[in-house]
């Protein structure tokens, strides 16, 4: 739609209102990484002093490996299991408890993440007592805390992808004489890339920021990124977090870019190839 | 049982002439396929099962517990001389002490009133958004989203420095004369509303931006057309056809701000007393697991009605606006 | 084409010698005794059917998408099952190809029972309407695909590959992707890889409705160009009349899930069995009345206020109300009321007329009031009988052209 409506000029100065809304907040956090002041919100200089402390704080480089470890194991299970339940849901047809399937696929999306963490703790304790597995508490639950919040995510990306896709395409694969786990292969995943890849990406966003839920279930000795900027800002605003959030924004920046440029190209080798 | 009525009905083919081994070889195939169509399904199921369906179910059981010093700290629901031993002290005392009447109530108004703001704010911007040119359309669309990528927990703090004594807010409201000192904005409701409105924003823009843009330009001609003038139109046909956006839109708002912890603890004050703060304190200051259990059961029988309402509306199977 | 005449009499995208019209196939060399006869095995009582649907039905939920039909379907047909949407013919076809589980009765191919077997264990194979070509596969290895399920070796593959890329003249194209093609290329395509296996039936779903009308009719006589080369048995499901006329031997009309008439097209055209099929297969006027219990030859019709003529029921007893058919193109219009024995005349005047080029088409008010359409050949320039608005005019045909129709 583009036609019609209210006044445009109403219109253009909501979207200027909102957009700055949306990003002068991010700005001023990232001019205020190169302040030279211990104190953040007085500006006495430039200065790349708290990218050095930045680099120097162990603490916060090695909470952002193991962030990162744990973001990457976590998105790649995520959308395995992401991709086998929105396989199940849209093409493995009616099987018996479909329905709480589908909801125990969807409720993590919307489910508060105070709950899902409490609830996996007591999963976690419950089962030591049990069964002896997880021995105390560290990067694998919190692994397992984020495969199972962001699969959901990843389901309801592929099941998108599934559910546009032409039937037929598989239809003709067994016709000309392909058994269904080989239609999977030759022709699902394939053309599912693409979603999967997203998925991934989004789950492994998922990981990197969650806060809460790790909270729950780490242990004393793996503390995530966030929960490591959380400590340090519960107190108040420190300089050298402005300087991790420039970083991040611009990793963040560069990637987009990056993306958006891989994928124009692979639209353009698309067209004429 | 399926395996042996398949076999009787395969057999008139082979009565008719056609060759055993053939058969025999399609059904030894057909094994790893029945195993793969198990694993497609069991897999995530099983995984859901014990890391989604069990904890709740735990957190249930837990919830009726009485607490004990130890590890871990709670009563064991079953026990060998007492037999099932259950106790609604946690409930009880959800009613009888304030703090958790207070949080639940401030919560749903927070959220509610957050929810409202992201609607003024988001409609708005979706409307423009599905109105500008396609080229912009998608630049917008991307700027939109773009923050969703950026720490959320880094968000929040931005905000901190915004709002904070000297921050850019209270210097803003000073050079413009309309105080003469710095307000506390920080540590306030106020700030809650901020950071809730600002972290959610996008996700009421998304849904309605999909819904306004799937409106037909026709439709608006039409009204136009009839003698409706523009405001009318809008009014007339844009937004009844867009109510599905707005649904979708607010209850994705509205149902994580409800639970939400961080925002609370950074931007609001000791009194911004918001359910999902007080289930965090309760576990991790009081270490009282029964009651934080208690409190996560009554926030889940909240959200029940709100979820179901996005769920009726998100399906996207049900095209309102065609 | 104007290489070696071999090369060319090979290449079955240039229509063979001769016209050829769909009620008189003629078969390829390689059929010497069908070539000389008419294809008709369905007349012969001792032919064995190379398809047999007995019984079929397909139930969704308590709804009978396919009730209960049997049909023989002889090698080398080349089928029409026609109907509108939602009468099952897909589904029928799905049954076929083993998509869909039959809730009663079988089919069995060449001998072989299919029940219980998937689509990747049939004789069969199909082209999708949306034509399903493997948009991340090159057209090549589309057609490829099903040859490597079946294991065969990598040269076979390959000539197998070029030889049908060459019959549905594609070869030029094998390395490109399918989003390079326009929707006639993809259609061939997808035509070539359900080929490649030599299926012995090949199930096409509405073949040619996603082509704009000048590929349409091309496509038409291509289609009947490689199924009459190759020998290979043709199932089409189409909801266009005029499609499974030109292309097929045989149709079945379908509605609600059964066969309402199978028949060739001629058959189905001229001799409609019900008021459905005459009202599917193009215009026709339809007079409502009852037998003359002294005349069998004569139908005393109110709506007309004159009998209509019609060739006498020998044995067959009427009901009491019967319809009249005619077909537009069988009455003729004249300014003399024009005489002969057994031919039905009514008068009217001129209501409507339309000129289509190479035809044109009246309605006709009778004086009691009915509504006839009447179409006439435009054979010259200048039509003998300019006929103008409101201008009073006689209408005939001859008995043999009254269709009978008792339900």
């Amino acid at each position: 739609m583009r036609r019609g409506g209210r006044s445009p000029t109403f219109l253009f100065s909501c979207l200027c209102f909102g957009f700055a809304f949306l990003y002068v907040p991010i700005l001023v956090m990232i001019a205020y990484s190169f302040n030279d002041s211990r104190l953040v919100s007085v500006w006495t200089g430039f200065s790349l002093r708290w990218y050095g402390a930045l680099w120097e704080n162990e603490q916060i480089i090695d909470a952002a490996g193991l962030s990162l470890r744990i973001a990457f194991v976590s998105a790649t299970l995520a959308t395995a299991l992401g991709t086998l339940a929105a396989l199940a849901i849209t093409r493995m047809g009616r099987f018996r408890g479909r329905t709480l399937f589908s909801g125990m696929l969807a409720a993590p999306l919307v489910m508060p993440e105070v709950i899902t963490g409490l609830s996996l703790l007591m999963l976690f304790v419950s089962l030591e007592g049990m069964v002896g597995w997880p021995s105390g508490r560290g990067a694998d639950t919190i692994t397992i805390a984020h495969i199972t919040f962001s699969m959901a995510y990843v389901a309801v990306v592929v099941q998108a992808r599934l559910t546009a896709m032409d039937r037929a395409l598989e239809e003709a694969a067994m016709d000309l004489g392909c058994r269904p786990m080989g239609v999977t292969f030759d022709i699902i995943l394939p053309l599912i890339a693409p979603a999967m890849l997203s998925g991934w990406l989004l789950a492994f966003t998922l990981s990197l920021d969650d806060l809460v839920i790790a909270s729950f279930v780490s242990g004393p000795e793996s503390s995530t990124l966030p929960m490591v900027i959380y400590s340090k800002v519960r107190l108040g605003i420190t300089p050298d977090v402005n300087a991790l959030a420039a970083v991040i924004v611009a990793i963040v920046g560069i990637g987009v870019a990056v993306a958006g440029w891989l994928m124009a190209r692979m639209a353009r080798a698309g067209r004429l190839d | 049982m399926t395996a042996r009525l398949r076999r009787v009905r395969v057999s008139p083919g082979a009565k008719l002439g056609r060759k055993s081994p053939a058969q025999r070889k399609a059904a030894a195939l057909r094994r790893p396929e029945r195993l793969w169509r198990r694993t497609v399904a069991g897999v995530p199921y099983l995984w859901l099962l014990v890391f989604f369906l069990a904890p709740f179910a735990i957190v249930m059981r837990i919830s009726f517990a009485d607490p004990l010093i130890g590890q871990p700290p709670f009563t064991p629901l079953y026990d060998e001389t007492q037999g099932i031993q259950l106790t609604a002290d946690n409930y009880r005392f959800l009613t009888e002490d304030d703090l958790y009447w207070v949080s639940y109530l401030k919560s749903l108004r927070i959220a509610g009133v957050a929810t409202l703001l992201c609607l003024l704010i988001g409609y708005p911007m979706a409307y423009g958004i599905a109105r500008a040119r396609t080229v912009w359309r998608n630049v917008l669309l991307l700027l939109v989203i773009l923050p969703f990528w950026t720490s959320f927990l880094l968000r929040v703090y931005a905000w901190m420095g915004m709002l904070s004594g000297q921050g850019v807010v209270n210097k803003a409201l000073l050079a413009l004369g309309l105080v003469d000192q710095p307000v506390q904005i920080l540590y306030t409701d106020l700030a809650v509303y901020l950071g809730i409105v600002y972290t959610y924003l996008p996700f009421m823009i998304l849904p309605l931006y999909a819904t306004l843009e799937r409106l037909d330009d026709d439709l608006l001609d039409a009204a136009a057309d009839l003698g409706g003038r523009p405001r009318q139109a809008f009014l007339d046909i844009t937004l009844p056809l867009s109510v599905p956006g707005v649904v979708a839109g607010s209850m994705l708002v509205f149902i994580p701000a409800l639970g939400e912890f961080v925002i609370p603890s950074l931007l609001g004050g000791l009194d911004t007393l918001m359910i999902g703060r007080t289930l965090y304190d309760e576990f991790f200051v009081n270490r009282d697991w029964p009651l934080a259990s208690a409190v996560a059961s009554v926030l889940v029988l909240i959200l029940v009605v709100p979820i179901v309402i996005f769920q009726r509306f998100s399906q996207p199977d049900r095209e309102t606006v065609r | 084409m104007t290489e070696a005449g071999g090369k060319a009499s090979i290449n079955p995208w240039v229509p063979s010698a001769g016209p050829r019209t769909a009620h008189h196939r003629s078969r390829s060399d390689n059929r010497p005794a069908a070539r000389l006869s008419p294809f008709v095995p369905w007349e012969d009582p001792t032919a064995e059917p190379f398809i047999r649907i007995e019984n079929l039905s397909k139930t969704f939920d308590g709804f009978a998408a396919v009730d209960g039909v049997s049909l023989d379907i002889f090698q080398g047909e080349l089928f029409a099952i026609l109907g509108g949407s939602g009468c099952g013919k897909s589904t029928l076809l799905r049954l076929l190809a083993g998509f869909e589980t039959p809730t009663a009765g079988e089919v069995v191919i060449d001998g072989a029972n299919m029940a219980g077997r998937p689509p990747y264990e049939r004789p069969t194979n199909m082209m999708f309407q949306s034509y399903a070509v493997f948009p991340h596969y090159t057209v090549a290895d589309n057609v490829a695909y099903g040859l490597r399920k079946e294991g065969l070796g990598k040269t076979e593959i390959k000539e197998r590959v070029t030889e049908l890329l060459e019959l549905v003249q594609m070869q030029d194209f094998a390395r490109r992707k399918p989003r390079q093609l326009s929707g006639g290329q993809q259609q061939r395509v997808a035509l070539a890889r359900a080929l490649a296996k030599r299926p012995k039936v090949l199930l096409l779903d509405e073949p040619l409705a996603a082509l704009d009308r000048n590929l349409r009719e091309r496509t038409q006589f291509e289609l009947m160009n490689i199924q009459d080369r190759l020998g290979i048995t043709f199932i089409v499901v189409t909801h266009d009349q005029e499609e499974a006329m030109t292309l097929a031997t045989r149709i079945a009309v379908m509605d609600a899930g059964r066969f309402v008439q199978i028949g060739t097209p001629t058959e189905i055209y001229e001799y409609p069995n019900s008021r459905f099929v005459a009202d599917f297969f193009g215009a026709i006027n339809l007079f409502e009345g009852r037998a003359d219990a002294g005349d069998p030859g004569r139908i005393i019709c109110a709506e007309t206020g004159v009998p209509i003529h019609a060739e006498p029921t020998a044995g067959q007893a009427l009901p009491d109300l019967l319809f009249v058919a005619v077909r537009p193109e069988k009455i003729r219009l004249s300014r003399e009321a024009p005489a002969g024995e057994g031919v039905t005349v009514m008068h009217g005047t001129v209501e409507d007329l339309a000129y289509y080029g190479n035809h044109s088409v009246y309605r006709v008010r009778t004086d009691q009031g009915k509504l006839v359409q009447v179409s006439s050949q435009n054979a010259h320039r200048s039509a003998e009988l300019a006929l103008e608005w409101d201008e009073p005019i006689h209408l005939s045909w001859p008995r043999d052209c009254s269709v009978v129709l008792t339900q």
